[in-house]
This record gives C-alpha cells, sequence and structure tokens, in this order.
C-alpha cells in the first residue's frame, strides 16, 4: 500500500442527522471513522438505505456532516460555505456516477472539457486537455459523438474522463458498473485500476461484492455504521 | 466562470430550445416596439405642443380693449377702444416685472408697389412689439425712434407681402402704397413660417404706432392715445401669473372701475391655454406609456415562466454542474445569463421593429412622431431590466437547489 503522503480522506466520528431537532429526524450516519491514504483503491459495500450513498455525498462535498470531522486533502469540510464546498468538488474530487450523467446535448469532447470551464482553464487549452483525457480511456476517436450515440461503456468512459479532467487526487464512483454488463463493468474496473497505479485515491461505492473483490480495501455500511468488509458477515 | 463562457454556455442552452426561446422572446420584442411607437408618438405630440408654445411666447400676456355694454349688446373684445398709450406707459412704469410693453392697432389694407398688390393686415406698433413677439429686421434699419414720434410713413413688409410684392428685387427703399397712402420700406422681417394653428405668420406689414393712427386706422373720432391692444412681456415665466393681477388691478383703478362692475378690458394667457393642453397630452403619453409598460411586463411574466419551467427541466443539468464544481454564482450567473440574452435579443428586435413602427407611424398615420436615441436607449435599459429583474428569481432557485437533491431527478 502506497500511503507515502498520509490519508487523503480522514473523517472522525461523522454523523449526518436530517431534519435534526424534528420529530422525524432520521439517523443517516452514526460516528463514522474512515481513513483513506494517497493512492487507495478503496470499496464501499452495502445495502440501499445504509447510508452509504450519504457518505458519499460527504465525502464528495456535496453536504456537510452534522457532527464529527472530515478532511479532505487536508481541507477542514465542516467548516466550509457552499461556495467554499463547491471549490472543494471543482479541485479535489472527481464523480463517477451510474446512470453517467453526461449532458446529452454536448459531444463526448464538450462533456469532458465542462468541469474545466469552472475551473477557468482557457478555452484552447480546455480543448487540448479533453482530446488527451479522451484518448488515455481510449476513445481518442469518439470526440465528436454525442452520449446517445456511445455504448453504455463508452458513456462511462467519458464520464471518467470527466471525472478526471481538472486533476482532482480523489474519483468518488457510485456504482459505476451498475448499468453495465459484466465484462463491460470489467474494463471499467480496470480503468479504475489504472487511475490507482497513477497516484489517484479511487472510492467506489458499490452493492456488489464482485466489485469490490477487485478493491484494495472495502467497508461495509450498515445501518449508519461502517465496518471493515469480513467483520459483520 | 467569465463573462464570455458563461455568454457562451447560454447561448448554447437557448440554441437547445431556440422555437421556445424566440417565442419567449416575442413578448419583449412587442413591449419593446410597443414602448417606443408609444413613447414617440407621445414625444412627438408633446413637441407639437412646445412648438406652438414658443410660438406664442410663454411669458407673455395679451390685453385688449373691448368689453362692456354698448346699447345693451356687450362688445366683442377690442371692438372698444378703451385701451390707451396711458395704459402701456403705467404697466411699464408700476410693474417692474414686466421687461417689454407695447401697444398697437391692427387693420387691413391692400399694398400697392408698381402694379402689384397684395391684401395683408397691418400693425400699428410701439419699439417693443419686436422683441414681444421675437421678430428679427433681417434687411433694411428698421424704425429709428423718430419714425415712432413723428407718425413717419414708414413701413416694415413681412416675408410674403415681400415676395408678393417685390420678388427678386430688393425692396428697402422703395415706395409702396398702403390704401392710397405712400410708404418707405425701411426693413423686412425674418420669415417666421408658419404659426402653431397654421396660419401664415409673415403675411403682414408693420409700421408706427403713431402712423397707423393717424393714417390707418380710418378712424376719426378716436379718444386721444387709444389703442387696440397692449401686449407686455414678463422676464421671468413664473411672474406672469403675479403679474397678470398686478396688471388687472392697476387698470381697474386707471379706468375707474368700481367693485362688481365688469372690466372693459380682457387679460389673455396664452400660456395657461396651452398648460391645459399640454397636461392632456402628458396624460395621453403616460396612458400610453403604461400600456406599453404592461405589455412589457406580460413580456417580462413570460421569460420568468420559462426560465421556471427551465429549470425544473434542467433539475439534472443543474446537480451535475454543481458536483463538477460549478459554485452556487455560477449557475444563477448561467440562468441570469440566458433570461438576459432572451430580453436583450428581444430588446434589440423590438428596437429595430419600433423604430420602423415609429416611422411608418409617422408617415402613414395623422400623429406626429419624435424618434431619439433617448427612447432607443430607454427601450434598451428597460429590456435589461426586464431580463434581470424576471430573470433574477428563476436564477436564485436554480442556485439553490441542493445538488444532491437535483441528481437524484429523474
Amino acid at each position: 500500500m502506497s500511503a507515502i503522503a498520509g490519508a487523503v480522506i480522514q473523517a472522525h466520528a461523522l454523523g449526518k442527522v436530517y431534519a435534526a431537532g424534528s420529530e422525524a429526524e432520521v439517523v443517516a450516519l452514526r460516528g463514522v471513522d474512515l481513513s483513506i491514504a494517497r493512492g487507495e483503491f478503496v470499496a464501499i459495500m452495502g445495502p440501499s438505505g445504509s447510508g452509504k450513498s450519504t457518505l458519499m455525498n460527504l465525502l464528495g462535498g456535496l453536504d456537510t456532516p452534522t457532527s464529527g470531522s472530515y478532511h479532505c486533502d487536508g481541507v477542514d469540510v465542516a467548516s466550509l460555505d457552499p461556495q467554499a464546498l463547491a471549490r472543494l468538488r471543482l479541485d479535489k474530487i472527481g464523480f463517477v456516477f451510474q446512470g453517467f450523467n453526461l449532458l446529452p446535448r454536448m459531444d463526448a469532447l464538450e462533456n469532458v472539457a465542462m468541469p474545466m470551464a469552472y475551473a477557468g482553464v482557457h478555452r484552447h487549452e480546455r480543448q487540448q486537455r479533453a482530446r488527451d483525457a479522451l484518448a488515455a480511456v481510449g476513445l481518442a476517436d469518439r470526440g465528436h459523438h454525442r452520449p446517445s450515440e456511445l455504448s453504455g461503456g463508452q458513456q462511462q468512459r467519458v464520464a471518467i474522463a470527466r471525472a478526471l479532467i481538472n486533476r482532482p487526487p480523489i474519483v468518488l464512483a457510485d456504482e459505476p458498473t451498475g448499468a453495465l454488463d459484466s465484462k463491460t463493468g470489467e474494463e471499467i474496473l480496470s480503468l479504475f485500476k489504472q487511475l490507482r497505479d497513477d497516484g489517484h485515491t479511487v472510492v467506489i461505492i458499490t452493492h456488489d461484492a464482485g466489485v469490490a473483490a477487485h478493491c484494495d480495501r472495502a467497508w461495509v455500511m450498515h445501518d449508519g455504521d461502517l465496518h471493515p468488509a469480513g467483520a459483520t458477515e | 466562470m467569465n463573462l464570455l463562457e458563461v455568454i457562451r454556455t447560454a447561448v448554447f442552452a437557448l440554441r437547445g430550445n431556440w422555437m421556445r426561446s424566440a417565442l419567449t422572446s416575442l413578448g419583449v420584442i412587442i413591449g419593446i416596439a410597443a414602448v417606443i411607437v408609444m413613447v414617440s408618438v407621445g414625444q412627438g405630440t408633446q413637441a407639437e405642443i412646445d412648438k406652438l408654445v414658443s410660438g406664442l411666447g410663454s411669458n407673455r400676456l395679451d390685453i385688449s380693449g373691448g368689453g362692456g355694454f354698448g346699447g345693451g349688446a356687450r362688445g366683442a373684445a377690442g371692438s372698444r377702444y378703451t385701451l390707451s398709450d396711458g395704459d402701456a406707459s403705467a404697466i411699464r412704469n408700476e410693474i417692474p416685472e414686466v421687461q417689454y410693453v407695447a401697444a398697437s392697432m391692427r387693420g387691413g389694407t391692400q399694398v400697392v408697389y408698381a402694379e402689384n398688390n397684395w391684401s395683408t393686415q397691418w400693425q400699428g406698433v410701439q419699439p417693443d412689439w419686436f422683441a414681444i413677439n421675437e421678430w428679427t429686421i433681417d434687411n433694411g434699419a428698421g424704425f429709428d425712434p423718430h419714425d415712432y414720434s413723428s407718425a413717419a410713413k414708414s413701413v416694415i413688409l413681412g416675408e410674403t407681402v415681400r415676395r408678393e410684392l417685390f420678388g427678386d428685387e430688393d425692396a428697402i427703399g422703395q415706395t409702396v402704397r398702403l390704401g392710397r397712402v405712400p410708404f418707405t420700406v425701411v426693413g423686412t422681417l425674418q420669415s417666421k413660417g408658419q404659426g402653431g394653428f397654421g396660419q401664415d405668420q409673415d403675411d403682414l406689414v408693420v409700421v408706427p404706432l403713431e402712423t397707423a393712427r393717424r393714417r390707418l386706422s380710418g378712424a376719426t373720432a378716436l379718444p386721444a392715445g387709444a389703442v387696440q391692444q397692449i401686449t407686455l412681456g414678463v422676464a421671468r415665466a413664473e411672474d406672469l401669473d403675479y403679474v397678470q393681477g398686478e396688471v388687472e388691478a392697476l387698470l381697474r383703478q386707471r379706468h375707474r372701475i368700481q367693485a362688481g362692475e365688469d372690466d372693459d378690458f380682457n387679460v389673455r394667457n396664452i400660456a395657461q391655454v396651452v398648460a391645459t393642453r399640454t397636461q392632456t397630452t402628458r396624460l395621453m403619453s403616460l396612458l400610453l406609456g403604461a400600456v406599453a409598460g404592461i405589455s412589457l411586463i406580460v413580456g417580462g411574466i413570460g421569460i420568468m415562466n420559462i426560465m421556471l419551467v427551465s429549470v425544473t427541466e434542467r433539475i439534472r443539468e443543474i446537480g451535475l454542474r454543481l458536483a463538477v464544481g460549478a459554485s452556487p454564482e455560477d449557475i444563477r450567473r448561467q440562468f441570469l445569463a440566458e433570461a438576459l440574452l432572451i430580453s436583450l435579443i428581444g430588446g434589440l428586435i423590438g428596437i429595430a421593429l419600433g423604430i420602423v413602427g415609429a416611422l411608418l407611424v409617422g408617415r402613414f398615420g395623422s400623429l406626429p412622431v419624435a424618434l431619439n436615441a433617448k427612447v432607443v436607449a430607454l427601450a434598451a435599459g428597460f429590456s435589461i431590466a426586464t431580463g434581470l429583474f424576471f430573470g433574477y428569481y428563476p436564477a436564485r432557485k436554480a442556485s439553490m437547489l441542493d445538488p444532491i437533491e437535483a441528481l437524484r431527478q429523474q
């Protein structure tokens, strides 16, 4: 394990309560401790409703915890306002979704280049970097295809290229193979391994133990608690 | 995201639904075009009235003799010689706010030069008459003080009379006959053209008051110093009402009119008449503007409506953009830019249509139209304001979306 620069994701007693204080409060996370080193490829498993999506939203800076602390690549996330959270997502996090979430009216290159506009990258550099990123996921010749003209696996590759385009240290993938057949899923997973080898920290949220088997480490989320895989079952 | 990028993204988004964007801007197009046409017509009417006012003079009073009873019938204004030189002098001496005073008489005559003749009006005037009526002499020396005091047979010709009698010939120094009396032409008046009521203002000849009284009035038994009219001008228009009161009081005193008796003179304040008309026009302009403004508001509501629909439709896109690092500020700017772009493009087309419309109304309608840059700038400002005002709420709504909720939308 290559934990050279220490933990890039460092959560301590992380808690999330929805509608806190009201009668109908829902505890989604009950004090989760999690430490992921730079360059690790890890999985967080769990059935739906277990709180794993909540955890991913917190790790990805889409949401803030109601208790505990979370340091993302050295940044204390709990203290951030929406504007600063957006900056964190821009600089530190690349998201990959189950449903790809490509913008249908843009071609593959435009989809990949889109996040760079928010980072203030110059137009010419954007085009160059988007081409390079598409080539890196093996889609050099698909740049001008719309998502509807691409297969599911190709679309997910575009999405991965997009997630990496601002060179974030962390890639968060929510069921990245969930919408793909098993062969294509394997291809996507090997792409993630390649990312790990390139020094990215990859966190995959999945309910599929087969996917988790590819990872360096795995946790299981259950009812708001996080356990190392194998410890509870 | 820099401004250029924001605009580019907005253009991209609008093109994706161009029919809808076009229909939405149609509301603004109609609104802005209506504003331009309406305001142009309003201003045109206003300008017409202003021209009328300045032609009449907004700081003058016209006093005519008359009124009073003669054999049981009330005489028309000016029908009796109740005013005199003395009244004019008294006004000049006792009311310091009065800048100019001129007593005058007028009548009709035939002017003859060689084989040409022309029927016209004569005016017998005192020196201030020229200033009050804003006449300038463009040729010749005009009257000198001696002309006034000695009832000299000198005449100044209006442009129409000069043209009819002399054509291209030089009139100065020539002798013309007014009726049977020979006069020397000592000047010509600069042309004023048509008056506010469409009459030819240049169709007149001017002689000194004393000359008119003796040679032209034809009246044999005039009271000494009698005149038909006294015209006065004040330096400051706001003194006019005060001066009118003073003049009335002074003349009642001089004419020994007891309390409760009718005046034997009339003081006309033309500015008052015109002011009433101006007010009516202003009200009409306001009404037209309000109608146009309402159509612009309707257009703006159209923008807001479509932007709200757009936010709902693109909630997933918004969620994704937020997830990849767009800040709420970025999202707000993007939707605001879209609304602004719709209203701005609508505004530009509306301005073009409005200008064409105003020109058409000016040419084929019977309404006066004053199209100026201010109206166009105003319309452009309105279109921007519409976009900002009606785009703000949807944009704010988009920016406040929770990215998690937005991404969860199908």
